[in-house]
Parts: structure tokens; C-alpha cells; sequence
């Protein structure tokens, strides 16, 4: 493994390209440099000079690194990892994780397989992080909705918590909806008979 | 009726994705029995790449980067066709106000004319050299684009070197305002609604519409791989019926206020409605003093043959692609770029068509100076323009 690469990290999320750069120098890379800001982009990556670069796909910036292939000054130049024909099952697996790598030409790919792997698994963890985070925060607003509807069901037609809320299940069940959903329609229609 | 297997379409927030938007929104795909989901992207990278490995089955995609994909250059070589172009033109110039003003001074006529606009540029960047001012820098949005392309042949004619007298940098078209207004840019070429958009904050002139630099430039296409359409073949026709239907609905006048509404949707284009229908109606605010100009075809979805697909073309973006520099001549390369765009299958597919309407420029190209295109002797063709990186 060769530490001493140059490796920038082009990412808009500065928690998700931490847990990148953290993920690096914990396998002992020293060489690691975040942008987050894409303005002047280009100009940026030629004056650091690096020999691979990781960008998020999400950014349209993406686009601004193609330019690198064309432009003929440069010394280095960086070749896209997509251009491996070979290699499908990494090209593959790497979208899916939301990631594009471009490493310096003449670099084998073998000296820089653990950064890509670092890469695709910790840019995986943060979006399952998001993902359960998303969940939470969903979910918490879902027993939001469901705690007023109880509360309008519970004055409306002085039930109990539990019958409100069993009410809101059944009825759920029958229309084959989430509670949530009831839950929400409920809140809706009292709102228009208010 | 339906084909079952839900299919993955890429685009980019474009007003030249309108054929492909409509044909989902509208319900034409829903009624050839396909179930489409469009999927928005950030970049032509993206799309590129997802259409490649088969995340997506289809994309609006740059001409010049399914012909590119086509080559295998820059990247992964991955055979793509299309049956159906989604538009010709559509593109604009926009400059800065002091630009503007510079070229208005260095101007010899009238800067709606390109060859007028050209030397007056050449003007501009003399004389900033002269004051030892850095040289301008124009944003375009991919380096295998139209927009490359068409600035690149335009300020050329006038005497100006797009690799050593000005600096051509790609930016991706959500930044082009921005970077106008924070002087980053000294102009862009861009699609709709980015022109209009400057225009309305009163921070850019549209110089051009490219319909003015080339009568006839196919822009974006529907691209798929030809692996896909071969292994496919039903899915694919009625994919390219759904387009043919949305194409005419698109051009129907009648329609356009639908069209508007259907694009400027959150998940679509997200701009006002107001903004996209100038596009389509081919009548663009250029200047923040309210100053209108039109054009006939500034923006054609599916009329005068816009969407069959024309090897002509292609072979034109190939042979810009050689003038500079991307790529090298061979007759291998011109056979893969011209069989990139496949009109037969438009043909079998949407019915026989009448050749392109009178009014088309003979080479079917059209470009506002220089020899008529000549698709089969390119080297001849380009030994003809003085500036060029081959």
C-alpha cells in the first residue's frame, strides 16, 4: 500500500467526507484534502496536485473534472475509474454507493484498491446512517400525527386513548392504509370542519 | 397491455428534455403500456455513466456524448443509439453587461450579426491583451457538448483561439447565473431556462441564439444501448411511439400552456411556467431593458424533422470533435458516429417521413459562415478553417 498518495475529496457533505478522511488516515494515508467548496474547482485540484481524486455523484461538479481529460497543459493527468472496461463489478458498485474516483494515469489500479474499497464502504455507512436517521426522524413525526388524532378522535367521540387508537388501527387495516395515513386524514377533516 | 418490467430514464432539468417529460407526464408512455420512472441528475456524468452500466435503460442525453460513448472516448466505450432526437438548437449565448458594452464599442455593425459579434470579440481580446487584463473566460456545460462546439466555431471565425485566447471552462448550467454574477465567467453558452434566467436578474445579454451560429444542430438525444434496444425491441418502439406522441403534442401551439405547467413541476425543470413557454415559443427576453427577439428556430421539439435522427449531424459533431483536438480522423470513427443516430429505426418505428422541408440549408447544417458541410470528405472540410487543433 503506497501512503504517500495525494488523495482530494470533493464533497458538499462535510460530516460524510470526515468519515471518508477519518477512514484514510486510520489505514495511515497522511495526504488527505477536503473541498467542499466547488467554486474555481479545477484551478484548486491542479494547485494541490493530486494523484487521486473521490468525488460524491451527487455533485454537479462532476462534470467540471471531465474537463481534465481534455486539457493538455497539465502535467498529471487524471483518467476516470470508469474507464477500466474490465472492471464492471467496482464501477457498479461504486455508483451505487455514490462515489467517482479519478486517479493520476499510470497509476495501477492495484496500489490504490484500499482507497476505492475505504471509499465505497464508508461512503455505504454514511447512507445507511442517513437512511435510520431519516427513519427516526419519520417515525417521530408519524406518533405525532397519531397522538393529535387520538386527542381530536378522543373529544369527537369521547373514546378512550386505547379505543382511539384502535379505532385508527381497524380502520386503517380495512382501507389497507398506514395508521399514519388515517391518522392524517383525520386531522385534515377536522380541520376543515372546524 | 403492459410490458411489466418498470423502466429507469435520466435526465437533466433542461427545456430540451420536454419530449421526454411530456411523453411520461402526459400519460403517452402509460398508454403504449410502459411504465417509465424519470429520474433527475446532477450531472452529464451521471448520466452518462448510469446509462452505460444499465442503471438506467434510457437518457436525455448530450449528442456529442452518445456519439462519445459511441468512440470510447474519455471513457468506458459503450455502443449507444438513438431513434429519436429530442430537439435541434435551443442553446443561447449570454454575455456579461460589460462584455457586452466592450463588444458594442468594438463592433463594425450590428452584434446580432455572428461574424459582426466574432470580430468584435477578437477586438475585446486584443485589446485586453494589450492592457495585459486577463483573457476572458466562457462556461459551457461538458466538453463533448453543442455548447463547446458552437462557441468554439463561432469565435473562431472571427479570429479567435478557443484554447489560446480565451479560457472555455465547463460549468454545470445550475451554476452559469451565478458565476456570471460573480464574475467568474465573462459569458456562457447555454441551454434553456439558464439564458433567460440572467436576463430577468439583469446581469447577462443574450448575444446569440445558436440557431443563429447553425441553422440545424441536434442537441439532445434519446440515447439507449444498442445492446439495450437489441435485447428490448418491443419496450424500445414503444418507448420511441411515446415520444413521437409527446413531440406533437409539444408543437401544437394549442398546447404549449400545458407543456409549460407539465415541465416547471418541482421534480422537472422547476422554473416558472412563463419562462419555459419562451423557450418553446421561441421568443427570449436578450436583454435586461426588455428588449425581445425571436426566432423560428430557436428551440424545434418534433417540426421540420427535428426528432428523426440525421447522420449529417453526427457526423458534424464528430468532425468538431476532430477539429479540436478530442478526436482523431479515421473512417472507422466516422462510420460509428454517423451509426449512432439511426433514422431507419425512427423510420420503422414512427412511419416513413418526408425529407427535411424546403427551407433547411442544403448541407443540413447550415453554419452562419464558411464552406457547406461536406459529411464525406471531413479531412477537405476542415483544412478549410484556419484556427483548428488537428
Amino acid at each position: 500500500m503506497d501512503l504517500s498518495l495525494k488523495i482530494v475529496i470533493v464533497d458538499e457533505s462535510p460530516v460524510r467526507s470526515a468519515i471518508l478522511e477519518e477512514g484514510l488516515r486510520e489505514a495511515g494515508f497522511t495526504d488527505v484534502i477536503r473541498i467542499a467548496e466547488t467554486q474555481n474547482l479545477l484551478a484548486r485540484i491542479y494547485k494541490i496536485d493530486p494523484d487521486v481524486i473521490l468525488i460524491d455523484l451527487e455533485n454537479p461538479s462532476r462534470d467540471v473534472l471531465e474537463q481534465m481529460f481534455q486539457v493538455s497543459r497539465i502535467v498529471k493527468r487524471p483518467i476516470a475509474m470508469f474507464v477500466d472496461q474490465s472492471d464492471t463489478a467496482s464501477i457498479q458498485a461504486s455508483v451505487d454507493a455514490g462515489v467517482a474516483s479519478y486517479i493520476v494515469d499510470g497509476l495501477k489500479k492495484e496500489r490504490i484498491k484500499y482507497i476505492l474499497d475505504t471509499c465505497i464502504s464508508r461512503f455505504n455507512a454514511f447512507a445507511k446512517l442517513q437512511d435510520e436517521l431519516d427513519r427516526t426522524k419519520n417515525a417521530l413525526e408519524e406518533r405525532k400525527v397519531i397522538d393529535r388524532a387520538k386527542g381530536i378522535l378522543m373529544s369527537a367521540k369521547k373514546l378512550t386513548e386505547d379505543e382511539a387508537y384502535a379505532l385508527l388501527r381497524t380502520t386503517a387495516m380495512k382501507e389497507n392504509k398506514k395508521i399514519a395515513e388515517i391518522a392524517q386524514s383525520v386531522i385534515t377533516t377536522a380541520e376543515m370542519l372546524r | 397491455m403492459s410490458t411489466g418490467k418498470r423502466i429507469r430514464v435520466g435526465f437533466i432539468p433542461l427545456a430540451d428534455a420536454t419530449a421526454l417529460i411530456v411523453a411520461v407526464d402526459k400519460g403517452f408512455t402509460a398508454e403504449e403500456g410502459i411504465d417509465v420512472e424519470l429520474v433527475r441528475e446532477v450531472s452529464w456524468s451521471n448520466v452518462r455513466d448510469k446509462l452505460n452500466i444499465g442503471l438506467f435503460d434510457a437518457a436525455h442525453l448530450l449528442a456529442p456524448v452518445a456519439i462519445a460513448s459511441s468512440l470510447g472516448l474519455g471513457h468506458v466505450k459503450v455502443p449507444i443509439i438513438t431513434a429519436f432526437g429530442l430537439g435541434l438548437n435551443g442553446n443561447a449565448i449570454t454575455v456579461s453587461p460589460a462584455l457586452h458594452a466592450a463588444m458594442k464599442d468594438a463592433a463594425d455593425g450590428d452584434l446580432t450579426d455572428p461574424m459582426v459579434s466574432a470580430r468584435a470579440l477578437a477586438r475585446v481580446v486584443m485589446d485586453r491583451r494589450a492592457r495585459g487584463e486577463e483573457p476572458l473566460t466562457f462556461g459551457m456545460t461538458f466538453p463533448y457538448s453543442t455548447h463547446n462546439y458552437q462557441l468554439r466555431f463561432w469565435m473562431a471565425a472571427g479570429g479567435v483561439d478557443p484554447d489560446q485566447d480565451v479560457r472555455l471552462i465547463v460549468l454545470p448550467p445550475p451554476y452559469m447565473v451565478e458565476s456570471l454574477a460573480n464574475k467568474h465567467v465573462d459569458a456562457f453558452c447555454v441551454g434553456a431556462p439558464w439564458n433567460s434566467v440572467a436576463v430577468d436578474l439583469g446581469i447577462g445579454h443574450i448575444l446569440h441564439f445558436v440557431s443563429e451560429i447553425l441553422q440545424r444542430a441536434a442537441e439532445k438525444v434519446l440515447a439507449v444501448r444498442a445492446r439495450w434496444a437489441e435485447d428490448h425491441p418491443d419496450v424500445f418502439r414503444r418507448l420511441v411511439r411515446a415520444h413521437g406522441r409527446a413531440a406533437e403534442f409539444v408543437e401544437d401551439v394549442n398546447n404549449r400552456e400545458e407543456v409549460a405547467a407539465i415541465l416547471s413541476a418541482p421534480d422537472r425543470i422547476a422554473v416558472a411556467p412563463e419562462v419555459i413557454r419562451r423557450t418553446l415559443d421561441g421568443r427570449l427576453k436578450v436583454s435586461p431593458d426588455g428588449t425581445y427577439r425571436e426566432s423560428d428556430r430557436y428551440l424545434l421539439v418534433g417540426r421540420n424533422g427535428a426528432a428523426r435522427p440525421d447522420p449529417v449531424q453526427a457526423a458534424w459533431l464528430y468532425a468538431q470533435m476532430v477539429r479540436w483536438g478530442q478526436a482523431l480522423l479515421s473512417a472507422e470513427g466516422l462510420a460509428e458516429a454517423k451509426t449512432t443516430f439511426r433514422p431507419d429505426l425512427y423510420d420503422e418505428i414512427l412511419g416513413p417521413q418526408p425529407d427535411l422541408p424546403p427551407s433547411a440549408p442544403a448541407d443540413r447544417v447550415g453554419a452562419f459562415t464558411g464552406p457547406a458541410f461536406d459529411p464525406d470528405n471531413i479531412a477537405a472540410h476542415l483544412d478549410g478553417w484556419k484556427i483548428r487543433r488537428r
